[in-house]
């Protein structure tokens, strides 16, 4: 069987879990829509964004870029539980490709982010955030933040089948948040001490999260450097290198399975 | 031959995990593979259904080669690994139809035979329970029935019941069963020899990654003697001349117990000795307090062979 066919088939067994225990991608929803009410709200009053605008509308990109990000969670956990219970193996004995797997991993979470942004965008209009831009550039910002989210799956998995202990899977709870707050997402760069801005600047969630603020036509905090004047590259740029990277990483922890 | 391994190799680290191991299983029976843990067994199942790669030697399963022809060798197996590899969230069902239609089938043709197997396993009334709320032997069961979708040549169970109440296992031995008279060679690894004396038609002993013995249950508990008939005798009569008495009654030596107050004897003809022994305490006006014939079981065979398999290693 090709292996986009037995993945086709994985992705609705990952969906399917969701039907059974709705809880859990509901949870997940509820904590991004936390958040963006913790920093809208709680801190928002205290932020003034460089170059000047509303914080809740530089705020918002910043949050769905962030959400794609710790989405690499979910992916690490889930294929490091699948390979620990030997739920892995027993997919490797099947007559399928070897690709399979990856990609029902892929498709299930690429649908689960896909609603992760409409419920934010939907909630970031009800708090008065807006689109000020066209259509086209606006679909073009959502389809950004699902590139990050597909270079962010393969760091999941070559996560998770790397490193399948539950310790692993700490780690990266752990590490996503200072990865997540070091960058533009939440606060410009432009704010931070030279040298901190200047790594935040480099971060690529810092780069989509910029792309988008600018394709809603919302205000970006940046007023020079390259996340000023190449955001969109950037945004393609970043996603396609650390895919690049970690899609042959996946494949070949994938491979070295079968030496253990 | 349905399953066929010569020479196999595998080393972890400096550990030699398989170190030449041949095996041969004809079709259509349960072949046991019993070893304490660590003999190499899960390792061996592993590279026959071709989930790891071999360091040497060559294996054939179903005909094909697991090395140069893994793709027909997997639509010909079923693997049920030490875990229950079934997807807990899911429902029973939903388990088999998924499997159903990775091994090929449409979703149609899936759904039938999902319904079919949940009805031979006897899972048909916990089909859309989340799995998660099956017993041991309920997971296990599915676990089984999850490889069985395209009626595989060879199935390989890997320690099916470890974990098991009495209950479960008696259930995953009927489906074992069930699996064996569809006309499937099962591969059988176990720890528990009454497992595999029950079960299997022929048995390989494993140590040290390699077959110690190999052959039919009632051969190789043969092959450490015949039966063995105990004298238990009340604790006031001395030991030694009901000893000397009975061995020169059935020209065997005997061999003393003093905690148990007991004489064992190893005899050829379990009965034959048993008459002659109760003749000649009639004769001498010794009543025993018990007196008991018993076969020799696999886990006397299996400590003598693998004791002697570390010696040869020394």
């Amino acid at each position: 069987m090709t292996a986009v066919r037995a993945g086709w088939i994985l992705t609705q067994r990952n969906l399917a879990h969701w039907a059974r225990q709705p809880w859990t991608p509901i949870f997940g929803l509820l904590f991004s829509i936390m958040l963006l009410l913790v920093f809208g709200f709680l801190f928002g009053g205290a932020i003034t964004v460089p170059g000047g605008g509303d914080y809740i509308t530089f705020l918002l990109p910043g949050m769905l870029a962030l959400s794609m990000m710790f989405g690499v969670e979910g992916t690490a956990t889930a294929m490091a539980g699948d390979a620990r219970k030997g739920i892995t193996d027993r997919f490797r004995s099947l007559p399928i490709g070897s690709a399979s797997v990856a990609l029902g991993r892929v498709g299930a979470d690429l649908a689960n982010s896909a609603v992760e942004l409409l419920v934010l965008i939907v909630g970031g209009l009800l708090i008065g955030w807006r689109i000020t831009s066209d259509p086209a550039s606006a679909v073009l910002a959502v389809l950004l933040l699902l590139l990050f989210r597909f270079a962010m799956l393969w760091i999941g998995i070559f996560i998770g089948l790397s490193f399948r202990g539950e310790g692993a899977t700490m780690a990266v709870q752990v590490l996503v948040w200072p990865i997540g707050f070091l960058s533009t997402a939440i606060v410009s760069a432009e704010t931070m001490p030279g040298w901190l801005g200047a790594i935040a600047a480099w971060n690529p969630l810092s780069a989509t999260a910029t792309a988008a603020r600018s394709l809603f036509g919302n205000p970006t905090g940046i007023t020079e450097g390259p996340l000023a004047d190449a955001t969109v590259w950037l945004a393609i740029g970043w996603p396609v290198l650390l895919t690049a990277v970690f899609l042959p990483l996946s494949a070949r922890a994938y491979r070295r399975l079968r030496s253990g | 031959m349905n399953l066929q391994a010569e020479g196999l190799r595998k080393r972890y680290g400096d550990v030699p995990a398989l170190d030449g191991f041949d095996l041969a299983v004809a079709p259509g029976v349960i072949h046991g593979l019993l070893g304490p843990n660590g003999a190499g067994k899960t390792t061996a199942v592993k590279a026959l259904a071709t989930l790891i790669d071999v360091d040497g030697g060559t294996a054939r399963v179903a005909g094909f080669d697991v090395r140069t022809q893994a793709p027909q060798v997997r639509r010909r197996i079923g693997l049920i690994g030490q875990n229950a590899a079934v997807d807990e969230i899911l429902g029973g069902r939903q388990n088999l139809v998924m499997f159903g239609r990775l091994y090929g089938l449409s979703t149609v043709d899936a759904r039938a035979r999902a319904d079919r197997l949940l009805d031979m396993f006897g899972l048909t009334e916990a089909a859309e329970r989340a799995v998660s709320t099956y017993s041991g032997g309920m997971r296990r069961r599915l676990d089984i029935a999850a490889g069985f979708i395209l009626t595989p040549a060879v199935l390989f169970l890997d320690e099916p019941t470890t974990g098991l109440d009495p209950r479960g296992r008696n259930e995953v031995w009927a489906a074992v069963r069930e699996v064996a008279e569809a006309g499937t060679t099962v591969l059988l690894t176990t720890q528990y020899l009454d497992e595999a004396d029950q079960l299997a038609a022929r048995i390989s002993v494993m140590n040290h990654g390699r077959i110690v013995a190999d052959d039919t249950p009632a051969v190789l508990k043969r092959q450490i003697g015949g039966d063995r008939v105990t004298v238990t005798i009340a604790a006031g009569t001395p030991l030694e001349p009901v000893a000397e008495q009975l061995t020169a009654a059935v020209g065997l030596p005997a061999t003393p117990d003093a905690e148990s107050h007991s004489l064992t004897f190893e005899v050829g003809s379990g009965v034959t000795a048993l008459a002659a022994i109760v003749r000649a305490l009639d004769s001498s006006g010794i009543t025993p307090e018990d007196l008991m014939l018993r076969r020799p079981t696999l886990d006397e065979v299996f400590l003598t062979l693998t004791a002697t398999d570390q010696e040869a290693a020394r």
